[in-house]
């Protein structure tokens, strides 16, 4: 609960898993340039999927996220694969059989806002790793190379029914770095982690944090902040030209490289998404302003206390909205959140999500979501189980360029899977099985599947945390 | 202005909301008048499952409410002519909730009692909660309260209808209050002043202690010794025939009522040693003991049960940290088992309005759910020595309840009616209006 400084200070930069296939990650393709290092491998993945036997869920009530609830249906896994949902499903040799019998099947929740491994517990300074707040603009960090993967709040993430994070940047910064998607699996580099083909994302921050954390050499001011953005950009767009040309022709020596304007270019390109902590309805429509301005587009705003405020803005321009459930009035900018906030973004047509930006909130990400779901529905907002399913796990996929692989069950799928062993809108409910990419990662009835990291051996007993 | 007595009529619930809503000056008006004038209805809810909290649970039964005091609960209960009927049918009552750990008025938005990061506790320049000094035994917070706090409304919406509020800061950080959510100004809230003497012994009181725990509580031991030493020989004192004193005279006068075990010490402790010594130094002096935080406090879960010291805690905190590795999320179900007195009390990023899921939480995690209701109502009640005035449906206490939509500490269910003694309040807040104002786009300003 020291953690308080985090709903607007942290953004750690994650990498966007590059696979072995996408890891040419600056923009130069790999084939030019031989031996520069522009043209290697830019810290890859080094992701294997563990292998498992194959699952038969039966007889639970499953949420798909891509359709109606189903009650009474199965699920099959087979080779980290979802290879189908419905009934009367046989079992293949060698799998294990669940009872699914009056409990609940999701997908995997997926957090779009994560300081989960760069500020790790026990939150001492020595881990204080996400906030790389020495410039305003830092677009040149990354923040998988802050990222230790024996957090110990991960088993907890796990326990919740987490299979995919966001791990970002601060937000001290106005462009705090890249961020990184990362499956949550124990693991001894953040490589191993890395979601292969997942796109990077950029973390930028609006508002109070990078004013009051450069007040004294600036920006100081919202048109300090907007201004910062924009000599960013100017630069970048005149980086990629330079970069552009002389890939295009490869005459003489190439441009030297530089790390901020790489990652910005990337951002102009549409191959980094760019995700925006941002909390005032006005502020948003500035940096729509601002995108449309060097010709990128944001992909996710983050916060979004006042999202309802801008709703319909939001559902126009196809920028998700990722947004706590209820959280307010802890600075002047999260004044104005109400509890109906999702509900209305939804209403209104906007991608809406469901994030937590917080280590214990990350454990309850369903709940977070019944809780806004519910908020709404007693208002007189209708907001359906099929949408409100979709904010924790389809649509955080899709803000993360994912949605083509996971963040659904349906064939063909990673079978990113949670067995609840109740109804998740539901205050009493825990996850009793997580499966990541088809593999059990943890099981509450199972002490053999409880990961533990290496922080808990010798200082915590087992089972402690959960 | 005529002082009204409130409505005594069959209005609806819907109704009398509206009118809330929409008379805002009415509450001006009322507001001049003396509270006894103003809890002078007869409201009878009937249909209800009552959880008495002091009784067993009733099913179809009616709580009969007048002049601001619970008058009968039962499934039997005769209900006056003149009464305001509320249908409870398929509907919860509960008493209302108290939240142990507040900073409710102390600053703007939702003002949470944390200690660290107290600029994210509420809107940072805002807060009315500390003092810099490390013994602060003197500072009560009552002036600082903002009554027209806009946090109170957003709670009372959450069920909460008593809360303490307390000063955070520095080895001793001062005087806890308690108030009531309802009333014109601080005054009229204000249930108990004071109601525990707030003390740090967790990570964050090192710097008082010269840079480490023992230091820290070698100082408190100094300055309860040195509070005793004056209060023999205030004779000897006033002619400076007295050793030094470790703090002001006053701030040491301020610790008599704790020294007397009249006024309980409210002591942040996390870590199992932090939670013991604060346990051996209660006994040493003879205090009366109240853990917040507890992190680790199911390690010692016996030794609590047998000093009878209350536990406030955070039925989510499970994060280890070096103040608490041993972080649980079942630590509130173990301590109750072992027969400790469990208040659920945490720091939820959605104010206080959430203390219902947490106590949700605590069931999730092993807690029978009469214990979690009863570490909402009664727990706290008794721990701050409010017990014979609140936190049970009891007959003769005060009218503080909620007629819930359902079980309360789920998502799908939600606050219809909340009485502060024997008043309706609106469930309205700038939460509210803010939502109406924005839910068809563009808004009408």
């Amino acid at each position: 609960m020291t953690r308080r400084l985090f709903p607007g200070l942290l953004l750690l930069p994650l990498l966007g898993c590059a696979s072995a296939a996408h890891s040419a990650q600056p923009s130069p393709s790999a084939s030019a340039g031989g031996s520069q290092s522009w043209s290697r491998a830019q810290y890859p993945s080094t992701y294997q999927r563990r292998a498992d036997a194959p699952v038969l869920i039966r007889n639970a009530t499953i949420m798909t996220a891509a359709g109606p609830e189903l009650s009474g249906a199965s699920l099959l896994i087979q080779d980290g694969k979802i290879v189908a949902v419905g009934r009367d499903l046989a079992a293949p040799a060698g799998a294990r059989v669940v009872d699914g019998t009056g409990k609940f099947v999701t997908p995997g929740l997926i957090d779009t806002h994560s300081h989960l491994g760069v500020y790790s517990a026990p939150g001492t300074f020595a881990e204080g790793d996400g906030n790389e707040a020495t410039n305003p603009v830092t677009a040149q960090v990354w923040a998988e190379h802050s990222f230790w993967p024996q957090d110990p709040q991960i088993p907890l993430a796990i326990a919740g029914g987490v299979t995919i994070i966001q791990a970002l940047p601060g937000s001290a910064n106005l462009i705090g770095g890249r961020s990184a998607t990362l499956r949550l699996v124990p693991s001894r580099t953040v490589q191993e982690m890395k979601l292969p083909g997942a796109p990077y994302g950029l973390k930028m921050a609006c508002g109070e944090n990078p004013k009051r954390v450069y007040q004294n050499r600036g920006p100081s001011t919202r048109m300090g902040n907007m201004a910062g953005y924009r000599e960013a950009f100017i630069r970048a767009e005149r980086y990629r030209e330079r970069w552009d040309e002389w890939l295009a022709n490869r005459r003489g020596t190439a441009p030297e490289r530089d790390l901020q304007l790489e990652t910005l270019a990337e951002v102009l390109r549409g191959r980094i998404l760019v995700h925006n902590h941002c909390y005032r309805g006005d502020e948003m429509a500035q940096m729509l302003d601002l995108a449309r301005e060097f010709g990128f587009t944001i992909r996710s705003f983050h916060h979004v206390v006042e999202g309802y405020k801008v709703a319909d803005l939001l559902a126009r321009e196809g920028t998700a909205a990722s947004v706590w459930a209820d959280w307010w009035g802890f600075k002047m900018e999260s004044l104005d959140g109400v509890p109906e906030n999702a509900a209305l973004l939804q209403a209104a047509g906007a991608r809406t999500i469901i994030h937590s930006d917080s280590p214990e909130g990350i454990q309850r990400l369903n709940q977070e979501a019944a809780k806004a779901m519910y908020a709404g529905n007693r208002a007189g907002i209708p907001v359906t189980r099929e949408q409100a399913i979709r904010w924790i796990t389809a649509n955080p996929a899709w803000a993360l360029g994912i949605d083509q692989t996971t963040g659904t069950l349906e064939p063909g799928k990673a079978a990113d899977v949670v067995l609840w062993s109740g109804d998740p809108f539901s205050v009493y409910s825990r996850a009793e099985q997580v499966y990541n990419d088809g593999w059990l990662v943890f099981d509450r009835n199972d002490p053999t599947r409880q990961p533990r990291t290496d922080f808990h051996l010798g200082q915590t007993a087992p089972g402690v945390g959960r | 202005m005529r002082c009204t007595d409130g409505r005594s009529d069959g209005r609806t619930v819907g109704q009398s909301r509206r009118m809330w809503a929409s008379l805002g000056v009415v509450v001006g008006f009322l507001t001049l008048c003396p509270p006894d004038r103003l809890a002078g209805q007869t409201i009878a809810i009937t249909g209800a499952t009552i959880y008495p909290v002091s009784g067993p649970k009733i099913e179809r039964g009616t709580v009969l409410v007048r002049d601001g005091r619970i008058v009968a609960v039962g499934a039997d209960v005769a209900i006056p002519g003149d009464a305001r009927r509320i249908d409870g049918g398929g509907k919860v009552v509960t008493p209302g909730f108290f939240h142990a750990q507040s900073a409710l008025g102390l600053g703007v938005g939702r003002s949470l009692a944390e200690e660290s990061d107290e600029e994210y506790t509420a809107i940072g320049g805002t807060t009315d909660g500390g003092q810099s000094g490390e013994i602060n035994a003197s500072f009560n917070v009552l002036a600082g309260v903002d009554p027209n706090g806009i946090a109170f409304p957003v709670a009372r919406m959450g069920g909460i209808t008593t809360a303490v509020v307390m000063p955070s800061g520095g080895l001793i950080a001062g005087q806890a209050i308690v108030l009531r959510l309802a009333g014109h100004s601080s005054g009229e809230m204000l249930v108990r002043s004071p109601v525990g003497m707030v003390v740090d012994l967790s990570d964050g009181s090192r710097s008082a202690g010269g840079g480490s725990r023992a230091g820290a509580l070698a100082r408190l031991r100094s300055v309860l010794q040195d509070a005793a030493e004056l209060r023999r020989r205030p004779a000897d004192w006033s002619q400076n025939r007295i050793q030094p004193l470790g703090a002001p005279a006053r701030e040491l006068e301020a610790l008599y009522p704790v020294l007397d075990g009249s006024l309980p010490v409210y002591v942040q402790a996390r870590r199992q040693s932090d939670i013991e010594n604060a346990v051996q130094l209660a006994q040493e002096f003879r205090l009366r003991l109240i853990i917040r935080g507890g992190t680790e406090a199911w390690r010692v879960a016996g030794v609590l049960a047998s000093a009878r010291v209350p536990v406030v805690l955070d039925s989510r905190d499970n994060i280890p940290s070096f103040d608490g590795l041993q972080a649980r999320s079942d630590n509130a179900a173990l301590l109750r088992e072992a027969g400790v007195t469990v208040i659920l009390a945490g720091q939820d990023p959605g104010g206080q309005m959430n203390l219902r899921f947490e106590a949700g939480h605590a069931v999730r995690n092993g807690m029978q759910w009469e214990d979690a209701l009863a570490a909402v109502t009664i727990a706290p009640a008794e721990a701050f020595g409010l017990g014979q005035e609140m936190g049970s449906l009891a007959p003769g206490k005060a009218a503080d309840l909620v007629l819930w939509s359902g079980d309360p500490f789920e998502f799908s269910t939600g606050a219809e009616l909340v009485l502060i003694r024997g008043q309706e309040v609106p469930l309205t807040s700038r939460m509210t209006e803010l939502r109406e104002r924005y839910r068809t786009l563009p808004p009408r300003y």
